[in-house]
């Protein structure tokens, strides 16, 4: 990497599209396919200006036809391509789920480890912007928790540049799921902690390998995508109250960095989760029962505690719609409240 | 297009080598499935003997397989589907390993870990699923790369007249239209699917007629016959190599056993499977060979013979194969 001052800024959509144009020309065989990917340049940005630099051939606009678009992918991959395949929203999935969850997951491991299939299958998550109930879903946990998918859920331009090249560069399916809300979108307001620092030649971060985005000794917050940037908020306030709360930004589901949440929570005997999914059945049980696990290392302090969407559809009016998703403010209020509870181990 | 002499031999070999397979795998299947040996008051289970979970065979359909396959190179890909032997067979998918599989073998192409609605052959360019319509998309993604590679490869899509009421089905013919890829997909309608006839599910009586409205050519094929699907396919094959896009052939079969083995087939009328077997198409095939000469009584029985021997090996090495040890189980999950 050249060195350079790091006055390179770029959104999380920049880094994205700039990701995919570098492995694009360094690799005739990544290609890209999707919904309004074309002259769009995606619906948030993410193939921005590729079609200009690379032609219909390997820019392809799809119909609205799902299944036959991944089904392709699956197919395309399995001959050795490497297709990235955007399906616009998550929430979209359930028209064409059994190519996911039945092929593309399943087929390498079905196959006794005999084929790859180097797929990315990429997509937008979140809400904050009043899209309700079909459009503001995350969903990331669905597909972690069908084996055989990994999964990426950048919170920054930086990372999200270096996972995509990673996700490119991997002989298995990764699914990639930007949050909308911190894409850098010049018709969203976004969280501008999201639009950082990127260099401009490629770099590779690997997966499993979650960040320590702020240090801190008396709470551990694990999050990831948007909320990673509205619990630095939180922790701001809370540095102010004299609450020093340490942020792990997981990066990846799939494959999932225990070790480095463990050892947060061992230091700090707290734990926050802070999601965007839906509270039950999800990432934030899961991080809880790891923890669980290991509680014959870990001396609690106070109970875990989640945040999350309170198992409801996402609401369309905006009071509705702020009050379900976990907000900055509702960060603050959970880790004070965290301070004020004690385990019966403690 | 004709077949040449050696491409009919080819195909007689293959509906022989087809029908050995099936109807082995019939009366293996049931080993240990039926009362005395198993649990008391059931009449099957399907969980039994050394081939357990589900069994769809093919017996009957071969036309289908090798009319298609008689066209095909080692590079072209073929996907099947949940009813996948006589495809895998065709495409010269090797036999001792496809066999072990379905034994959940080590030896497996899946090193037993697909079964036999799920087998992977890098090698001959062979996969298949066990979801109705899912494999029109991916045999439309393996002919966009041969496409994108610059190469003249084709792929071949089969399923049943089911899977053709499928939204799979009319996405991947559209986009193989749209795309001009060089797809054919061929429908074996068998009548039933499962139990429900196809008047019983489809709008219109034949699948071919979907083609139009998707700009692409589509032929029905009304007889069982190898020689039949072999022309249809013929043109359907070279029009692809061409880049002149993809073709729906419809091909109208038989299948001589149940759904899936173990089926009490309530809704099929008595002695359908009988009557059928009356013009069986490898029959027809012989008695095809024997007029132009290619075949007389002493040649077939060698070579069914040999045909005989290839395949009780493959059941062999199956049986005989070792079982993978239980924590492979947590192995592949991603490829290394």
């Amino acid at each position: 990497m050249t060195t350079e001052n790091k006055t390179r800024i770029l959104t999380m959509a920049q880094a994205i599209s700039e990701a995919i144009g570098q492995e694009m020309e360094r690799d005739p065989k990544v290609f890209v396919m999707g919904e309004d990917i074309g002259k769009y340049g995606g619906v948030f940005s993410a193939t921005s200006g590729l079609l200009d630099r690379f032609g219909k051939e390997r820019i392809m606009d799809t119909p609205i036809s799902e299944t036959g678009f991944m089904g392709a992918a699956i197919g395309a991959a399995a001959e050795g391509l490497r297709p990235i395949a955007e399906l616009m929203f998550v929430d979209f999935f359930g028209v064409c789920f059994d190519q996911i969850y039945n092929h593309l997951a399943k087929n390498t491991y079905m196959a006794g480890g005999n084929i790859r299939l180097p797929a990315v299958v990429m997509t937008g998550i979140g809400g904050g912007y009043n899209d309700a109930a079909q459009h503001s879903q995350c969903l990331y946990s669905i597909f972690a928790h069908v084996p055989g998918l990994k999964v990426v859920v950048p919170s920054n331009a930086y990372d999200a540049k270096g996972l995509m090249t990673e996700a490119i560069r991997d002989d298995n399916p990764v699914v990639y799921l930007y949050h909308k809300g911190i894409m850098g979108l010049s018709w969203m307001s976004y969280f501008e902690g999201s639009t950082t620092f990127v260099p401009e030649d490629a770099y590779t971060i690997q997966f499993g390998k979650a960040k320590v985005v702020r240090e801190g000794s008396d709470i551990t917050i694990v999050t990831l995508s948007q909320m990673v940037q509205k619990s630095i908020l939180a922790a701001d306030k809370l540095a102010a109250e004299g609450i020093s709360a340490e942020i792990i930004d997981l990066r990846t589901l799939v494959p999932l960095d225990k070790e480095t949440v463990l050892k947060s929570v061992a230091k700090t005997g707290r734990l926050l989760v802070a999601d965007e999914d839906y509270l039950s059945f999800g990432l934030s049980g899961e991080i809880a029962a790891i923890v669980a696990e290991h509680l014959d290392t870990i001396r609690l302090k106070s109970p875990v505690r989640r945040l999350a969407v309170p198992d409801v559809p996402i609401p369309f009016s905006r009071p509705l719609e702020q009050f379900v998703i976990p907000q900055v403010d509702n960060i603050v209020s959970a880790v004070r409240a965290q301070l004020d509870s004690q385990t019966i181990f403690a | 297009m004709e077949p040449t002499s050696e491409q009919l031999l080819w195909m007689y070999e293959k509906m022989v080598e087809i029908r050995e397979y099936e109807e082995t795998m019939a009366r293996v299947y049931m080993e240990g499935k039926l009362p005395p040996k198993i649990q008391k008051g059931l009449a099957f289970d399907i969980s039994g003997g050394p081939v357990p979970g589900e069994m769809h065979l093919a017996a009957g359909q071969e036309p289908v397989a090798v009319g298609v396959c008689a066209h095909l190179r080692k590079e072209d890909t073929v996907v099947g589907a949940h009813r996948p032997h006589h495809f895998a067979i065709a495409k010269n998918v090797p036999l001792n390993p496809m066999t072990a599989e379905m034994f959940g073998k080590v030896t497996g192409l899946g090193r037993g870990k697909g079964g036999h609605m799920h087998l992977f052959d890098p090698e001959t360019k062979f996969s298949c699923s066990g979801i109705v319509g899912a494999g029109a998309p991916q045999a439309c993604g393996a002919a966009l790369a041969a496409k994108k590679l610059g190469k003249d490869w084709v792929a071949v899509a089969f399923f049943g007249e089911g899977a053709a009421n499928q939204g799979a089905f009319h996405e991947a013919l559209n986009l193989a239209s749209l795309w001009k890829l060089p797809v054919i997909f061929v429908c074996e309608d068998n009548k039933y699917g499962i139990s429900v006839e196809k008047t019983d599910s489809t709008a219109i009586a034949s699948n071919a007629d979907r083609a139009a409205g998707y700009g692409m050519p589509g032929v029905l094929v009304e007889r069982n016959n190898a020689v039949d699907v072999f022309k249809a396919a013929g043109e359907a094959v070279a029009r692809a190599r061409r880049g002149e896009g993809p073709a729906l052939i419809e091909v109208k079969t038989d299948r001589y056993f149940g759904h899936f083995q173990g089926d009490p087939e309530t809704y099929r009328p008595k002695g359908e499977v009988a009557r059928l077997r009356e013009n069986d198409p490898i029959d027809v095939l012989a008695a095809e060979l024997r007029r132009q000469g290619l075949l007389d009584e002493a040649t077939d029985k060698t070579l069914r013979s040999h045909i005989s021997a290839r395949v009780q090996a493959a059941y062999t090495f199956g049986r005989e194969s070792a079982y993978p040890q239980p924590a492979e189980a947590l192995l592949h999950v991603f490829a290394e």
